[in-house]
Parts: structure tokens; sequence; C-alpha cells
């Protein structure tokens, strides 16, 4: 294990996922002693943040994202990887980055696993915590083939340490596939007000125990005192009281916010997978003995039909 | 067009997590007393290639490669309706590596020849490596796209609609090719009649040995070096108080402080 290249893509520019990715990638330089190679796929990110940490960036800014086709991206990052031989690949956790890591993996010769909370090196192993059986248990992977590629929580990782020096930034030539098999004929952004899931600081969450769709209303006011975003739980989201796209969990998103507070959500190992990154989670619950409460740092045993409204007033007092 | 759904045999993941236990030794889940189901993701994208073929036709094989047990996914799969069902069995590893199971897959998808459309689940319910897709398409030479919620035919081309952060994408693709499917409000797996599922049990099962398909054992990939239950230790706080409104006052001010950071 030597060298580290860190894959992002540039759409959402150099935002949080980036720092983390490039924030494990410096860390495991560290312990490898080899080098920190950094890769943008597409316009977006000028490479200037990364060049700060990197000792080396490569742009692929002909990379089409508005015509994506995974096949050219995955060509693009297996040429760069085979010019760098590095021990290790990573990757942030968005769908277009898991759909190429194992593949990537695949034309290197080398393994893949992924959504890891943590990943070190040690000696010529990469090791990748991560949850398995749907939150249930933890397993510590050894990648046994080099490269190595991991697809990270990268929003939960601390971020890199800037230098004071720029390494080069290159920008690589790419040609597109006329005859590419897949191609992205039209991209349909969600109409989730605001701040995408993924990026919330802050988020509200409800459950089952919500009993409908009309109690969203009255989360979606409290969210809205404290600049929060408003999400679900499975169960609220299969009786189809919200979009399927407010989905927390194992089958939904995995957030990472400052604060998640989960009102009537008793816990279940897939919704707790989904907030495994959360920084302080507190819950609304009338079931002293959810499993929720056993991952809050505080809460209140009481019916969210009682607390929700008078903690709204009492948060916009404190706003003043 | 010629489907291939992948199926995956798992521990019922909605097991309480008391019950669940691990086998130290092993690195891999006791089975207790949990039922076997078929993966969440798995079932969707069989009811992603039903409704596809409810629509431009089409047949649909079910494969899946797992124990003896395993037959019973491909059997819920024909009661309903898949046209054939294949068994690749296992009697090697009890948690073979993402790289094992694709490469067996693969093979056999080979050996049922001209297929246009190979669907898999984004990830199972039990490791979630979520590699399988991405792999068995390397492995036969085929694009693929992952995250896919809807798939329609348009003069021939499939129009395939994925999940990302954002939304959606919407891709137009040349068969044959391999999709990842996850769930969405229209692929919820629908509910065999009673009458097709004890006609399931008459139906033949096509199996196959790793040695039909000429598959060797793969070196290694991955390996589970550890797996524990993670222990919980957070004490949560249940904020106090005389009456609902101290409590709520005290909640207001944790959850202000949080945000002040």
């Amino acid at each position: 294990m030597q060298d580290v290249l860190c894959v992002w893509f540039g759409s959402s520019g150099f935002d949080r996922s980036a720092e983390g990715l490039l924030g494990a990638g410096q860390r495991i330089a560290a312990t490898t002693k080899g080098k920190l190679h950094s890769l943008v796929l597409g316009k977006g990110d000028n490479g200037s943040r990364a060049a700060a940490i990197a000792d080396s960036v490569q742009i692929a800014d002909q990379l089409s994202l508005d015509a994506y086709s995974p096949e050219e991206a995955l060509a693009v990052i297996t040429s760069v990887a085979k010019s760098l031989s590095p021990g290790a690949v990573l990757f942030a956790n968005d769908a277009y980055s898991q759909e190429l890591a194992p593949r990537l993996a695949y034309r290197l010769g080398g393994s893949a696993i992924g959504d890891a909370a943590d990943v070190v090196a040690e000696g010529d192993i990469l090791k990748v915590t991560r949850s398995v059986y749907g939150g249930k248990a933890v397993a510590v992977y050894h990648l046994e083939r080099r490269p190595s590629v991991a697809w990270i929580r990268a929003r939960a990782q601390a971020a890199a340490t800037p230098r004071s020096t720029q390494a080069e930034i290159k920008h690589i030539a790419t040609s597109a596939d006329p005859n590419a098999a897949t191609r992205l004929l039209e991209r349909q952004t969600e109409a989730h007000e605001g701040v995408r899931l993924e990026d919330a600081r802050w988020i509200i969450s409800g459950g089952r125990g919500l009993g409908g769709p009309e109690p969203f209303e009255q989360l979606k006011e409290l969210a809205d005192t404290i600049g929060a975003q408003v999400a679900a739980s499975r169960a609220a989201c299969d009786a189809g009281w919200v979009p399927p796209s407010w989905q927390v969990g194992q089958t939904g998103k995995r957030v990472a916010p400052d604060l998640y507070l989960a009102v009537a959500i008793s816990g279940a190992s897939q919704h707790l997978i989904g907030i495994a990154d959360a920084k302080v989670v507190a819950a609304i619950n009338t079931d002293q003995h959810a499993p929720i409460f056993k991952h809050c740092q505080f809460g209140i045993v009481e019916d969210y039909k009682k607390v929700v409204s008078l903690l709204k007033e009492k948060l916009q007092a404190l706003k003043g | 067009m010629n489907i291939v759904v992948c199926l995956k045999q798992v521990l019922d993941p909605e097991i309480p997590a008391r019950d669940f236990k691990i086998n130290k030794e092993r690195r891999e889940a006791e089975r207790g007393s949990a039922n076997l189901v078929t993966s969440i993701f798995c079932a969707n994208a069989l009811e992603t290639a039903l409704q596809f073929r409810d629509i431009h036709g089409g047949k649909i094989t079910v494969l899946t490669y797992g124990t003896v047990a395993a037959e019973d996914v491909l059997r819920k799969a024909i009661a309903l309706k898949a046209d054939d069902a294949v068994l690749v069995l296992n009697d090697q590893s009890s948690s073979p590596d993402p790289l094992q199971v694709a490469s067996v897959l693969a093979a056999a998808i080979k050996k049922i020849d001209a297929v246009n459309l190979i669907l898999v689940g984004r990830e199972s319910a039990d490791w979630g490596a979520g590699q399988t897709g991405g792999l068995v398409a390397e492995i036969l030479g085929l694009p693929c796209l992952a995250f896919v919620d809807h798939i329609d035919l348009v003069d021939g081309s499939l129009r395939i609609r994925r999940q990302t952060e954002t939304g959606r994408d919407v891709y137009m693709a040349t068969p044959p090719i391999v999709l990842t499917i996850t769930n969405d409000d229209h692929n919820l797996p629908r509910v065999p009649k009673t009458k097709d599922v004890m006609l399931s049990s008459r139906k033949p099962i096509t199996k196959w040995s790793l040695t039909d398909l000429g598959i060797e054992p793969t070196p290694g990939y991955l390996k589970v070096a550890e797996l524990g239950i993670p222990e919980k230790n957070t004490m949560c706080e249940f904020v106090d108080g005389e009456t609902l409104d101290d409590k709520v006052a005290t909640l207001a001010r944790k959850i202000a402080d949080v945000i002040q950071g």
C-alpha cells in the first residue's frame, strides 16, 4: 500500500463530502507514507482547495455531467488509476461513485467495499469498518487485492489539513464516446425544498407514531423555525404519508446532520443505519424503552402531539 | 426481451435486534429462529421485471446462487409468474464474497444464453456490499446503471430512470445491460395468488452445480476479519421538569445549544 487516489464529482464544488474524502485520503497516505493524488470528474470544482491538500490534482473537466455516461467516467478513472498505480482508491458514497467503485476495482484487479464508516491502512492492508445486517452488526473487512477501492461515508470524516503550498493542477483530456451504451437524457430534480437531506445540518424526522400525513405539516413548521429539513422513517414513507425521497435508513438516505430529532420513530436498526453519522440524536417518543433512546443524547418521553407546537413556541422565544 | 432477475435469500432482516446473534468463529449471523426471505431489493427487481413484461412482453428467468433452501425464493418468484428458474447450488462457503457471487451469476447468465436485461437488487439485506451488479457487468463486459427504479422500452432502446442524491436521472441505453434496482412507490413487490403459490411447487427448477458452470474458486477478494454487535453506550438524558411546559422548555434549550454549536 503506498499512494492514495481520491476521486469525486466536481458538480457540487469542493463540498463537505469532498473535504471528508480528502481528509480520509490524507490520513491514509500519512500512515503509508505515500502520496495523495486527486481526480475531479466534470466541471464545478476548480481544484484549488484540493491542490492545498493533495500532492497532485487532475481535473477531467471535459467529461460531461450533463450527458453523463458511467462508461465514460469509468474509462477516465481507470486510465488515471493505471498511470498512478495507487494502493488505495477512495470515493465518496454518492450514487455515481457507488456505481463506479466495484467496476473500477474489477478493471484494476483490485478489491472493493463501500459504505465505510472508517477506513485505515495497516501495513499492506486496507481495513474498512462498516455496518452489516441492516445495522445490527459491524464488520471489519480486509481488502485483499491492490488497489483497494473503498467508497466512504465522506461527510462524517474529518476534513484534511491544508498546506501553504499548492500542487499543480492538471487538466486532462477526455473524449466523449458517441456510441456509449448509456447516456443521460434528462435530470429530474427532486421537489424537496431547501437543502438536500444528505447535506442538511439539522433534520427533524417523523415516524409511524405520527399516524398520518397531517402531523408532518406540524413537523415542517417546527423545522422552519430552526431552518431544519424534514425527513421520515421507512414506515411513514411506506404508508404513503410523505414521498419516498424523504426516507432515512438502510433503504433510504444516509444522513450526517449535527442534530437529528426523531419524532415518534421507534428506532429500528434499518433506520439507525441511516443516522449513524449524526452528531447529536434526540427523540420525542411515548415509549421510554423505544430503541431510539439508546442512540440519543437527550430526549423526552411524551406524546409528540403535546410537544411539537409547544417546542416550536419555545424555540421561537429562544431565537428572540 | 429476455430478462434475468438475480435473487438472494437472506435471514429475515426484520427480526428484532435482541434475537440477532453472531457466530464469532464463522463471522456471520446465526440462523436462530429467523425465517429465510427474499432480500428486499431483489424482490423490487423482480417486481420491476414483472411490470416491464406486463407491458412489453418477454421472458423472465429468476436466478439464485445458494443452498438447497434457496429454492424457496425461486418458488415464490414462480408463484409471481416468473417463466423459468435456475438454482446454482452453493456447496462451498456460507458467505461467499462479492466477486465469487458475481462470477457464479455471470457464468450462469452466459449459460442461460441470449439475455438482454439483467436485474439485481441494489444491495442485499444481510452483507449489503452492493457490488453484484457492477461485477456481473464487468465479467460479462456489459454496461451497468445502478439505483434504477423504472424501466421502459422506447423504439427498441431502454429508457431507464434511476435515483440520485438530487432527484432522478433518465437514461437511454442499448441492451444488453445490467441494472441494479432500488425501491420506489411503484415497485413494491406484488402478492401472489393462492392458486399460483400452490402451483409453483410443480414447476421444475433447473439446478446447476459450480462444476456444471466450470467455476474455479477465486483467490481472495474481501475478508471479514471481525464481526460484532455494536454496544451502544449512549446515555440518553431524559428532560425533566415539574410540568410539561418545563420539560419542553429544557428540550428547546438543548436543541438551541446544539444548533448554536
